[in-house]
């Protein structure tokens, strides 16, 4: 295999049409579609008794208005539940538009459609909905406490239960040297990606067909939603991804009821339709993720090796389970990171709040997990008065066990075997990257200016690229332009130039000459999407197989044409030649030619691949195989392959405002082989800024009547440039040994272990215990008011430490 | 309804609208200038920026008819006759994008600061680029682009 | 979030202006730079029958500056009044304070007049003008009057502008001899609304000696809050201040809301810290 362009870190071929205003996006289609606009619940939790809509009808312009009495069939029934497992006992779904009870602020009621969004809110404001509030559950402790429920039918507000084990932790622990027990906390927070959801849609009366563009992570099963709802044969459903402005996570839930009631409304009313989510629905009708408790139990010897770790998780689900119960698995199983925990035990119940639901957020259930694992690193540390590196060393998984069970059962329902990864390493590099054993006399500096800093760490190991699988299609054209082609979708993370680089290397071809589409079923039918790190292992390795099978095809045609032994030829610059014979040669553009007999000609080159002008014997059929120079291919791993990492972080705390600034941030990666290093520390960028969001800035804050008290971008704090560090990055490259091209997963990498990290140097600084995240300067404020009045634990280096922090601590509370 | 003419990236134009009609939308929609894109419509996040008279201002906090009469420049106005400006190719050089939603407000905030300040230290493109929300690119990389931008306007105005 | 209908007037001249305002009555509001307004329009928590745009009227685009102090017309923007050379010199406070004003796009547009004019307790102009003892000049086709900031701020989001009434200039007067300003505040992110904010005035009497000492906090009460923390300073040269005094007091005469951001007792808390962090800023600025 050629590897000019495999792990070279080349410009974007996407950005010179999104840095020129050429990108399409889902609302920059559909110029004169009529659009959509939705009456959404103002109530967590009520029952809907009368909707009137006679104040909308004199809206000049106003098209039709549907409340789901109007919904027929299987387009009024409950969205379906995607992700089934034995253990989402209670799982429940919603109506596209609200049936007598709504379970959440944002759930859809009514639907209008009008000459433009401008009238449809117009008509939307005047639709009158009475409703008859009931008692809403907010929050993991209500809905735990189950007094009230959200669904009837749902005993406890539970709509999951699962425990996975491997060996007796109760046990273990009961008979380990040491015995720590604690609780932690994960708010809410969001994908929130700048551009929202959005759906057009236009019906083909006279093909009776439906093209429906959408902002999604999937568009095959988005098409398969659609034509299953809609009661329509696939092959008459057609679904694009355009540009999609970000996604992490939230637009891999479908069908969205947008997504069934926008086309539905299309081809009954024979027209264009167009939704584009704006910015306050999203906050209340898409997803949220990440608000779990964790209560800890873990049993350790002398040296901080676990024992035995048991680990109790209450995972807040929103009002709905669309997407099962992957987050908690994942939290389940992630949670142990690059550790031998012992024996381990975890149990998760999954509630019901009067929210919105939870899904996948990039990360997916590993923030929480880390956060839960490396704080018990830490806890372990002060505990035995040891380095926290040293315990975390203690308990790796190490080189030379690879591959590792960790015995439990991943959320691609297969074994959870780390594939590859060299953790001792790594941990000596993120070491020397931080300077974590220098620290003390920077700390001792800073004290000395009456600075307050502190230094944390933490690790993580990411399953990426989760099944089943993902295609490829590769066509050289008669022109030598290569057309290659995957099912799963973009939202930003280069897949035209990454797929490109992988198809050039793979068939020696320019790479100018290669186009990439995605997420387009017109050109790939069978496709997952695009989450869980999996776009690069799965699209990448089925196109490299695609393309192998192209260039064997390739290499036959031309071998017969040159009348050489396909063995003997090589493919450079788009060109087959015979090694070490420059004479001798054939572009791929007159091999495709020839890949297909034909018997007209419509120009030059497909003259020559006429039956008067291909010789050849009389006796073989004129084609071999089937016709054209394309090859389709598909991968489906056994299972996961894991990548890991390490972030550290040094963090000033301001001793009398509270205000939290991180001096440096340093991450430490390894996904295997990289194939283009820029893009990879790009993602790694963009999601350390995420988890930066979620340790200090991001939370969804619901009171206790359900409504969500900062829906807008003036209270929900996504960082701007002035909160993200600089971020300093290295790479380890341990290839995986699962796939073709030896690559794991990167995308979620930057956010997992942030908020471990960021709470750990917090920490560190202030000797204030920090169970819970993300903190803000007035929590931390309060930490040290409690932390004086003893309500906050101290850390036991703080409570050995002399005067510094201490004294500081103190002067919080006469301050106030 | 409005007939409102404005002057965007060098050619009058005119639609009819409504008052209430935002900036933003009477260049997306009316105009059918794609490359502003909205993402708040609340003015905090930026991508909507497009220049006024030169200045970045947020597009949908601004009514079309408010507008009439001025001079605006889009994403789609940028390119100078070369192609590309300088800011745009410094940021597919650096690779200061992703998904690409949020950057044209970038591009238009980042081409006006540039030109009040050709030479900005570290803390100055930060303050510049603070008022817009990227969620994919963690901000490194835009500012490093936006310091290479400078460097390539310096290199053209010398020749 | 699309904006909700209006009729909509744009007026050239001020006359104009007032004219529509008159006639418009409670059903009217008046945009200018519309940072603050647009959003509550396209939310729709607004919804004037007439909007007044007084973009067009050129003779209210205006920054003036005297040494007795600063006169910003109502079109005056933000970023204008911040790079005046001019009106830094003769009052330091205003760049100060306009630099944590939201961001510079939107200091490209938002205006200084009506950032008072829409008496947000959080917004850094209201302080700065309460600290300062400015004013504001109204307007209405009936005639003109002064409203001095004490009287100016009526409540959270309400001004005492009357109806048919454009605020049409503003005056924040000059740092007098001996003095100094300074501002700070605590947000969330760079641009947010503070949390708690601070501008301070101290000045000193021939001996040096700290005279007048006077901080509006911003983000703490429902209005700019303007304590006079003279008498706990005990007139001693800035050296030998008793900051923390100063705070104390600070602390123990605001009542301060929590919110989702920050509780009571955090902004109480920094009210005191800024108190003294701006303080010893002035005063080190009027020495």
């Amino acid at each position: 295999m050629s590897t000019a362009l495999f792990g070279e870190p080349i410009a974007r071929r996407e950005d010179p049409r999104l840095i020129t205003g050429q990108g399409r996006y889902l609302d920059d289609l559909g110029g004169g579609a009529l659009e959509a606009a939705f009456v959404r619940s103002p109530h967590a939790h009520a029952r809907i008794t009368d909707i009137d809509v006679g104040g909308a009808l004199e809206i000049e312009g106003l098209v039709a208005i549907y409340t789901w009495e109007d919904l027929p069939g299987r387009v009024g029934e409950p969205l379906p539940l995607l992700i089934p497992h034995p253990a989402l006992t209670h799982g429940r779904t919603a109506y596209p538009l609200a049936r007598d009870v709504v379970r959440h602020v944002g759930e859809p009621v009514v639907m209008v459609v009008a000459r433009d969004r401008y009238l449809a809110e117009d008509a939307a404001e005047r639709i009158r909905v009475t409703y008859e509030p009931l008692p809403p559950v907010v929050g993991i402790e209500d809905a735990a406490r189950a007094e009230r429920l959200v669904h009837d039918d749902v005993p406890g507000n539970a709509g999951a239960h699962l425990v996975q084990e491997v060996g007796d932790a109760p046990g273990a622990i009961a008979s380990a040297p040491h015995v720590l027990e604690f609780r932690l906390d994960i708010e809410r927070s969001a994908s929130m990606p700048l551009e929202g959801r959005g759906v057009y849609a236009r019906w083909d009366a006279d093909d009776e067909s439906l093209r429906v563009y959408s902002s999604t992570q999937t568009s095959t099963s988005v098409r398969m939603a659609i034509a299953a709802k809609l009661g329509l044969p696939p092959v008459k459903v057609e679904v694009i991804a355009p540009d999609v402005g970000g996604g992490f996570g939230v637009k891999i839930v479908h069908p969205w009821p947008e997504e069934v009631l926008v086309p539905w409304a299309a081809r009954l009313l024979d027209r264009e339709i167009k939704w584009t989510e704006d910015r306050r629905e999203h906050f209340v009708s898409a997803a949220h993720e990440r608000a779990q408790v964790h209560f800890v139990r873990v049993g350790f010897d002398d040296e901080g090796r676990l024992l035995g770790l048991d680990v109790r998780i209450q995972h807040d689900h929103g009002a709905y389970t669309p997407y099962g119960i992957i987050v908690p698995i994942i939290t389940s199983t992630q949670l142990l990171g690059p550790y031998k925990p012992g024996a381990y035990r975890v149990e998760f119940t999954s509630l019901y709040t009067n929210t919105v639901i939870v899904t996948p957020y990039r990360g997916a259930g590993r923030p929480q997990g880390v956060f839960c694992m490396e704080r018990t690193m830490d806890r372990i540390a002060d505990e035995l008065g040891i380095d926290r590196t040293a315990v975390r060393a203690a308990n790796f998984v190490q080189p030379g066990e690879f591959p590792y069970d960790q015995g439990l059962v991943f959320q691609d329902g297969r074994p959870l075997i780390y594939d590859s990864g060299d953790y001792p390493e790594m941990l000596r590099r993120t070491k020397e990257l931080i300077g974590w054993d220098e620290f003390g006399d920077r700390r001792a500096e800073a004290e000395r200016q009456g600075r307050r800093i502190g230094i944390g760490l933490a690790c993580y190991v990411e399953g990426t690229g989760v099944g089943p699988y993902e295609g490829g299609h590769v066509e050289i054209d008669s022109g030598g332009r290569v057309h290659v082609s995957t099912g799963l979708t973009s939202q930003g993370q280069g897949h035209q130039t990454v797929f490109a680089q992988i198809t050039a290397s793979e068939l020696g071809v320019p790479i100018e000459d290669v186009t990439v589409t995605t997420g387009d079923t017109r050109r790939f039918a069978y496709a997952v999407g695009t989450f869980a790190s999996r776009a690069a292992v799965m699209s990448g390795n089925a196109i490299a197989l695609a393309c192998r099978k192209v260039r064997e095809k390739a290499l036959r045609i031309a071998g017969e044409a040159l009348e050489a032994d396909p063995r003997d030829l090589e493919i450079v610059d788009g060109v087959v030649r015979v090694k070490g014979d420059a004479g001798s040669s054939i572009p791929l553009r007159t091999v495709a030619v020839l890949s297909n007999p034909l018997r007209y000609a419509f120009d030059e080159e497909t003259r020559r691949a006429t039956q008067f002008a291909v010789g050849g014997s009389a006796d073989t059929p004129p084609l071999t195989g089937e016709p054209g120079l394309e090859g389709e291919d598909y991968y489906s791993p056994v299972r996961s392959t894991f990548a890991c990492g390490m972030h550290a972080a040094i963090v000033e705390t301001d001793p009398d405002t509270a205000e939290v600034c991180i001096l440096r941030y340093t991450v430490l990666h390894d996904c295997g082989r990289l194939i283009n290093p820029r893009i990879v520390e790009g993602q790694i960028h963009g999601g350390v800024a995420q988890g930066v969001g979620g340790a200090l800035y991001e939370r969804m804050v619901y009171d206790e009547a359900g409504q969500l008290l900062n829906a807008s971008f003036m209270d929900f704090l996504m960082p701007y440039a002035t909160e993200v560090p600089a971020i300093e990055t290295g790479h380890m490259e341990t290839p995986s040994p699962l796939n073709p091209l030896g690559i794991k997963g990167a995308g979620e990498a930057g956010v997992i272990p942030v908020s471990a990290v960021i709470a750990a140097a917090i920490e560190d600084a202030e000797g204030i215990r920090v169970s819970r995240m993300p903190i803000s300067p007035s929590e931390l404020f309060h930490l040290r008011l409690e932390a004086e009045s003893g309500a906050a634990e101290l850390t036991n280096r703080a409570r050995s430490h002399p005067a510094p922090l201490r004294r500081a601590a103190g002067e919080a509370g006469v301050r106030e | 309804m409005h007939e409102i003419t404005m002057t965007v990236n060098g050619v009058p134009r005119t639609a009819s609208a409504e008052a209430r009609r935002l900036l933003s939308d009477f260049l997306r929609h009316d105009l059918g200038l794609t490359g502003t894109h909205v993402g708040c419509e609340h003015g905090v996040c930026g991508c909507c920026t497009v220049l006024l008279d030169g200045e970045p201002v947020r597009s949908c906090l601004m009514f079309a008819v408010t507008a009439a009469g001025h001079e605006l420049t889009t994403v789609e106005g940028l390119g100078d006759a070369g192609g590309m400006s300088p800011v745009q190719r410094a940021f597919q050089e650096c690779h200061g994008l992703q998904c690409g939603f949020c950057t044209p407000g970038f591009l238009c905030t980042v081409t006006a600061f540039l030109r009040e300040n050709p030479r900005p230290g570290d803390d100055e493109v930060i303050e510049a680029v603070s008022g817009n929300l990227c969620r994919c690119t963690g901000y490194q990389n835009i500012l490093k682009a936006v310091h290479r931008a400078a460097v390539l306007i310096a290199e053209e105005d010398a020749q | 979030m699309k904006p909700p209908p209006f009729t909509y007037h744009a007026p050239e001249t001020l006359d104009e202006a007032l004219d529509a305002l008159a006639r418009a009555g409670d059903d009217g509001k008046v945009l200018a730079g519309g940072q603050s307004l647009i959003p509550l329009l396209n939310m729709r928590l607004a919804a004037p029958g007439h909007l007044i745009d007084i973009n067009r009227v050129t003779e209210l685009d205006t920054v003036e500056v005297t040494p007795e102090g600063v006169w910003a017309g109502a079109l005056a923007r933000h970023a204008r009044v911040e790079r005046s050379d001019e009106a830094a010199a003769v009052q330091p406070l205003l760049r100060a304070a306009l630099r944590h004003v939201a961001h510079p796009v939107v200091r490209n547009r938002g205006t200084v007049v009506g950032s008072l004019a829409h008496a947000d307790p959080a917004a850094e102009l209201p302080a700065v003008l309460a600290v300062l003892g400015g004013s504001v000049e109204a307007a209405s086709s009936r005639g003109r009057r002064t409203v001095p900031a004490a009287e100016f701020f009526a409540g959270p989001l309400e001004s005492s502008l009357r109806r048919g009434e454009l605020a049409v200039r503003a005056f924040f007067p000059a740092l007098p001899e001996r003095s100094g300003a300074a501002f700070a505040e605590v947000s969330r992110r760079h641009g947010d609304y503070a949390m708690a904010g601070a501008a301070a005035v101290v000045a000193l009497d021939d001996d040096q000696r700290v005279c007048s000492a006077r901080v509006a906090y911003l983000s703490i009460a429902a209005t700019p809050l303007v304590l006079d923390l003279t008498a706990s300073l005990d007139r001693r040269p800035p050296v030998t201040c008793d900051w923390a005094a100063a705070a104390g007091y600070a602390r123990d005469h605001i009542d301060p809301d929590g919110d989702i951001h920050a509780t009571a007792a955090y902004r109480r808390h920094l009210a005191g810290v800024l108190t003294e962090r701006t303080l010893r800023a002035a005063a080190q600025e009027a020495l």
